[in-house]
Order: C-alpha cells, then structure tokens, then sequence
C-alpha cells in the first residue's frame, strides 16, 4: 500500500521483481513440473518392476513343483531268476517291480490282470530302470530284498502335489477311484515321499514328464556355446582391432562398419535359415548338432563382440597410445601390450552378455534342427543333441500335465543362468573398471 | 628464405653442432596447412625452447621430429629433416625406430597402468636393450636415478606407476624416456598440468639432463623458456618468427612480433 504512494516502480523492477506474484507462480510452477517427471519416473520403474515380479513369482509357482518328485520308497525283492548275474543290465526287472508292487497290496495277487494294469499305471515307466541301475551298481545285492526309490508316473505325481483335484467326477479324472484307493493305500503306509527332483538335471527328455529332465539341453548349450565362444571371440576382436587400429578410415571401412552394426540387429531367425541353407544343406553338416548351432550363434555374437570390443578399444585414451609410442613401440606393440590389456574388461563383459544373448536364442536352432527328440546327453558337438531354450520349446508342446511344470522350471534354470552370467559381467565389469 | 631460417643457420656455427637440420618443413592436416616453411637447426646438447602463442604450430613441429604426426589422419609434412644427416621421412627410417631415438614427454603424466619398474623397463624391453634381468634392472634404476625419482620410488618400485603425485608421475615418463637412450628428449609442456613446485623439480632436471641429452621444450610458459633453455624459436600462426639464443630473444629480439608476445601485448 505504501509503496504505491511512495513511488510508481520503475521498468525494471517490474521486470526483475523477484517477490511479484508471477515469479513466485512461475516457481512453483517449475518445482511442480519437477516433481511430476519424478513421479513420472518412479511410476514407470514400479510398472517394470511389477511386471518382472509377476513374470517371476508366476513361473516359480508354475515351475517349482517339476523340482520335486513324488517317489515311492518300495522295498523290491531282486529276485535272481529274473536276472543273470553275468549281463545285470538285462535283466527282467518289470517282472521285479511288478511282483514286489502287487506284494505290497493284500489283494494283489488275486487281482484280475485288468485291474493289475491299472495298478501299475501308478509307477513310471522309470521304474524297472531305477532297480537295473540299482543292481548293475551292486550286483552283491541280488536275491536280496533292498527299498528302492522310485518314480511314479505323472498322473500320481500330479495327485500328490494336488494338481488333480479329487472332488471331481471320476470321469474328468486321469485318475480312477480305484487308483485313488491304491495311492492312498501306500501313502496312508508312509512309502510315498517327495525328495528333490535330481532327475530334472541329471536325466536327458523322456515322453514321460517325470523322467525327463535337461542333462542333455545343458550339454547341448554347453557344447554351442563354446563352439560360439571359440568362433566369436577371436574373431570378434581381431576384426574390431583391424577396424578400430588399423583401417584407414574410407568409404570401404564406412560401408563394414555400418554392415556391422546392421549385422547386429538382423533377426536371429534369419541366421537359422542361413545356417540351414549353408551349414546343413550346401556343406553337409550333421543336423541337430552343436557345432552348426554354435556357428549360428556366434553369427549372433560375432557383431555384438565387434561392437564392444571397438567400443571398449575406443575407451582407452589416446594418451597411453602416445606414450607407448613415444618409446618407440610398434602398433602391434602399442595394441598387443597396452591397448588391449586396458581394453579387455569391457570386452569380457561384452562377450559374457553377447553369449547369454546366445544362450536364449531359440528360433536359429529350431532351424537347424537342434529342437529333437534326444534321449541322451550328445558325446560331442557332432552329435544330436538339444538345447535349453529348445527344450523347454519341446516341452511347452507336450500335451502331459508334468511338462508344464517341466517349461516352467526349464524357464527358471535358463534365467539362472542367464541372471549368472550377467552376475560376472557386472562383477568383472566393477572389479576391473578404471577411471581415467 | 625468410629471415627466420637465416637467423637460425647463422647463429648454428656459435652454438656446436647441429643434430637436427630442418628445412622448408611445411606440415598441412588436410587441406589446411599448419606450418609454412620452418627451418631451423637443432643443436647437440642444448636446451631449445619453442614459444608461442596456442595454436601457433609449436607443438605440430615438435611432432614432426620424432613422426608423432604419422599417428594422426590426413596430416602431411613436406620439406626435409635430417637426423645426423638422415633425412627422417625419407623411406629407410622406420618411424618405430626413430621414436626410440627421439624419446618423447608429453603435456599430460601418461604412466602406464603398471608398475613403476614396468614403466621404464617396458622401452629396453622391446628393443632388446638389456642382455639380462640385472642388466634390467640397472637400465632401470640409473634411468631413475637420471630422472630425479629413483630416492623417491626405490622401495616401491612394484607399486602402480599411476599412484605417484603428478610432478612424480612427469618425473617417470622421462625416465621412461631416457630408459632407451635417446639422443634427443621433445617434451611437449611437461610442466602445464604440474604445480610450481613440481615444475620447478622438473625444470631442474633438464638443466642436469641437457649435459648428455639434447632437448626440445615447447612452453607456453615464458619464464620457463628463459630459465631453462639456451636456445629459443618463436612460432607464430604457423611460421617461425625468429629462432635465436634464448638472451636475444629475451632481451633485443629482432622481430616485432615477438616483441610483442615476450612483452604480453598478445598470445
């Protein structure tokens, strides 16, 4: 009020004035502005979080029912006549398991052979191949009564983790009421148990989902991810040093780079169709086998690695080139003893994420036929085998209740991996990092 | 020739003899041209300065007397520089072997990420300077010793080469330097990422160093020019100006040009 009678303001203090209503407006204006870009990004990293906590907590509920397997502790009378204790491992052990089953019921032996059929529908087909194995190990035990632990067969494993669900009528069951009756007969005993599904790694796939397991994917990943690996890396950094040292920078080395980094982000399924159309069909190599999936691969990896590698080269300042030079060391010097010492963090950490890359990629396999039926781990990269995302493909086609279980776990075994090895990168990536 | 390369050629019968003669060096970094016609003699055992304003091509010269230049794309010297005669871009010189001749310290501390015994030992190294692991061994403790810092890192001598403070970091490089007995050191303003202390350290050093090495300092620092050198060349936008002993430049130099810069009116 005073000041108005005092003075009119002059131009400038109604421009500058710092107290006036328009700046203050304009403050909070700015402040709310800043507050809503960091709800705006605390919004969004709830929304990815949340979807990646659903994705988890949904396949360990669907998954984590395939790491255990109901068993059934059975005492097995190894009876000699059905085995030759000089060829152990071809013997008739159905007929032992069979016997020592139906011993375990009063009725047993006075069953119709219909009925017998249904009851021995309640173990796996595994079953006889736990006792061979059982026997082959210790042969002193013939003619001996031994408990044995072995599977029983999806439907029954589903029943005991109360996925079948009982109430329902016996004909929307896979499970009849008799059968019922028998699982409750050895479960009301105490036989039924459900230790750790150590057949979820160490067996290869089966038809039957509680026998299958991934020995066989790891080692098939394995197996394409070294071919990967050995064909890649080297490469990988003897091209990006040829372009990032020794090139000279024309419209040649313009066009490689920018293939390069096309090459990067072509779709993998395009290299299965090269790798089918090349590898398979014009140069004849084995089908399903891990060194054409690894050469795939590493088609995949091969840009990748380049494009760390040079970026990683590009890192290490120019300052220790000079000074390598300046005492007279030769470019190879220069590259070989200083330049690509400093650079090889970055490049490790580059690599283990482009193979992790690889070691997710399904559609090239699928191509070139790595997406079988291979009931045994492959002796070697000339031989069929699978690989995990290829397995847990198969699975996710397989009609049996168990193998849904099977992909889910399957899914959480790859992540493992793949959330290990992006582990060490981060690791070497932090351990080895230098500011200069 | 302009008056630059007279005053040069005349001042070389005072001053011993010449271990570099350069003449009509023009360098260009593509199309543009960086140095006209700069020619001078570099003498054996002194202390030659090169001044003048950023920019001015001291630095591009410097580079171009051990071939630091090559490393960069599309720069092109013309003109010759002769080595104890030899002309260093002729095509018998390999410019590995040259480096190694013409040691070089540059602007920034540049150690190797090693250890200090790494750092000077890696030049013998790969010339196959030393005949076995003691004889190393002395390269690199005399070159220390040279350098002013063997007292200083004696006992640590595995430790980083990195760890040491800037001024003791400088100190390394030119015993990285020396490590491969050159005959010329270029140091390319070793002391303006240094504090006082350590550029007087520094400063010190090339007194001692200028008995059996021949160097060439470029500075931007005037002062430093002065107390060090016994020879100076002023450069200006690409020319040298005047190239005389360093007490004429200071105190009568012939061109108003560098009057004008050693007086502070610009640069």
């Amino acid at each position: 009020m005073t000041s108005t009678i005092m003075t009119q303001p002059t131009a400038a203090e109604t421009r500058l004035g710092w107290e006036s209503a328009e700046v203050r407006r304009r403050i909070r204006r700015r402040h709310a502005a800043n507050r809503r870009l960091r709800l705006y990004g605390i919004a969004a990293i709830c929304t990815a979080i949340g979807l990646l906590a659903t994705l988890v907590v949904s396949l360990v509920l669907l998954g984590s029912p395939a790491f255990v397997q109901t068993k059934l502790d059975m005492p097995v009378l190894l009876n000699a006549q059905h085995v030759d204790p000089a060829q152990p491992a071809r013997g008739n052990y159905r007929a032992i398991v069979r016997s020592s089953f139906l011993s375990l019921f009063p009725e047993g032996a006075a069953m119709s052979p219909r009925d017998q059929r249904a009851l021995f529908r309640i173990l796996s087909n595994g079953a006889p191949l736990a006792v061979r194995d059982h026997v082959v190990a210790n042969p002193g035990d013939l003619g001996k009564t031994v408990t044995l632990s072995v599977p029983l067969s999806d439907p029954f494993d589903q029943l005991n983790k109360g996925k079948i669900r009982r109430d329902l009528p016996e004909n929307r069951r896979t499970v009849t009421d008799r059968q019922l009756a028998w699982f409750d007969h050895l479960d009301a005993q105490g036989l039924i148990s459900m230790p750790f599904n150590w057949a979820m790694f160490f067996n290869s796939d089966s038809r039957f989902p509680e026998l299958a397991g991934m020995a066989g994917a790891l080692v098939g990943s394995f197996y394409a991810l070294m071919v990967c690996f050995l064909i890649s890396f080297p490469v990988g950094i003897a091209a990006a040093i040829y372009l990032e040292e020794f090139a000279p920078r024309n419209r040649w080395t313009d066009v490689i780079e920018v293939n390069v980094n096309n090459l990067a982000a072509v779709p993998s399924i395009v290299f299965g169709l090269l790798g089918l159309a090349v590898f398979l069909n014009f140069f004849n190599m084995p089908r399903s086998a891990p060194l054409v999936g690894g050469m795939v691969l590493s088609l995949m990896t091969l840009p990748t690695i380049i494009i760390v590698t040079r970026a990683a080269l590009k890192a290490v300042p120019p300052s220790i080139r000079e000074a390598a030079l300046g005492v007279g060391a030769s470019k190879h010097q220069v590259t070989l003893h200083h330049v690509l010492p400093l650079a090889m963090p970055g490049i490790l950490t580059g690599t283990i994420i482009g193979m992790a890359q690889a070691l997710g990629e399904t559609a090239p396999l699928l191509l070139i036929g790595m997406n079988a039926f291979i009931v045994e781990p492959p002796g070697g990269i000339l031989e069929p085998a699978t690989a995990l995302p290829t397995q847990i493909f198969i699975w996710a086609d397989s009609p049996e209740r168990g193998f849904a279980a099977r992909t889910a776990g399957g899914i959480l075994v790859l992540l493992g991996f793949l959330v290990m090895m992006n582990m060490v990168a981060v690791w070497l990536r932090k351990r080895f990092e230098r500011r200069w | 020739m302009d008056a630059a390369t007279r005053t040069g050629t005349a001042n070389a019968a005072q001053n011993g003899r010449a271990i570099f003669e350069c003449r009509d060096v023009r360098v260009f970094y593509g199309e543009k041209q960086a140095l006209f016609d700069v020619g001078m003699d570099i003498m054996e055992h002194r202390v030659t300065a090169f001044i003048g304003p950023s920019g001015c091509g001291k630095s591009t010269f410097l580079r171009c007397l051990n071939r630091m230049n090559d490393i960069i794309d599309g720069c092109r010297v013309e003109g010759s520089i002769r080595l104890h005669g030899m002309d260093v871009y002729s095509r018998e010189v390999d410019p590995v072997h040259l480096r190694a001749r013409v040691g070089m310290v540059f602007q920034k501390p540049n150690p190797f990420p090693k250890s200090i015994y790494d750092n000077v030992a890696y030049g013998p190294r790969i010339h196959g300077l030393a005949r076995d692991r003691t004889d190393l061994e002395e390269i690199v403790h005399t070159s220390l010793e040279k350098a002013g810092l063997l007292k200083e890192v004696k006992d640590r001598l595995d430790s980083p080469g990195t760890g040491l403070s800037g001024g003791q970091q400088q100190r390394l490089c030119i015993a990285r330097a020396i490590a491969v007995s050159p005959d010329i050191i270029l140091m390319d303003e070793p002391c303006s990422a240094l504090d006082p202390i350590a550029t007087a350290h520094i400063e010190e050093l090339i007194d001692g160093l200028s008995e059996n090495y021949t160097i060439v300092i470029v500075t931007h620092n005037m002062q430093q020019a002065a107390r060090v050198s016994q020879r100076t060349a002023f450069f200006h936008i690409g020319e040298l100006v005047e190239y005389s002993d360093t007490e004429e430049i200071f105190t009568s130099p012939s061109d108003e040009r560098t009057q004008g810069y050693i007086t502070g009116r610009f640069g």
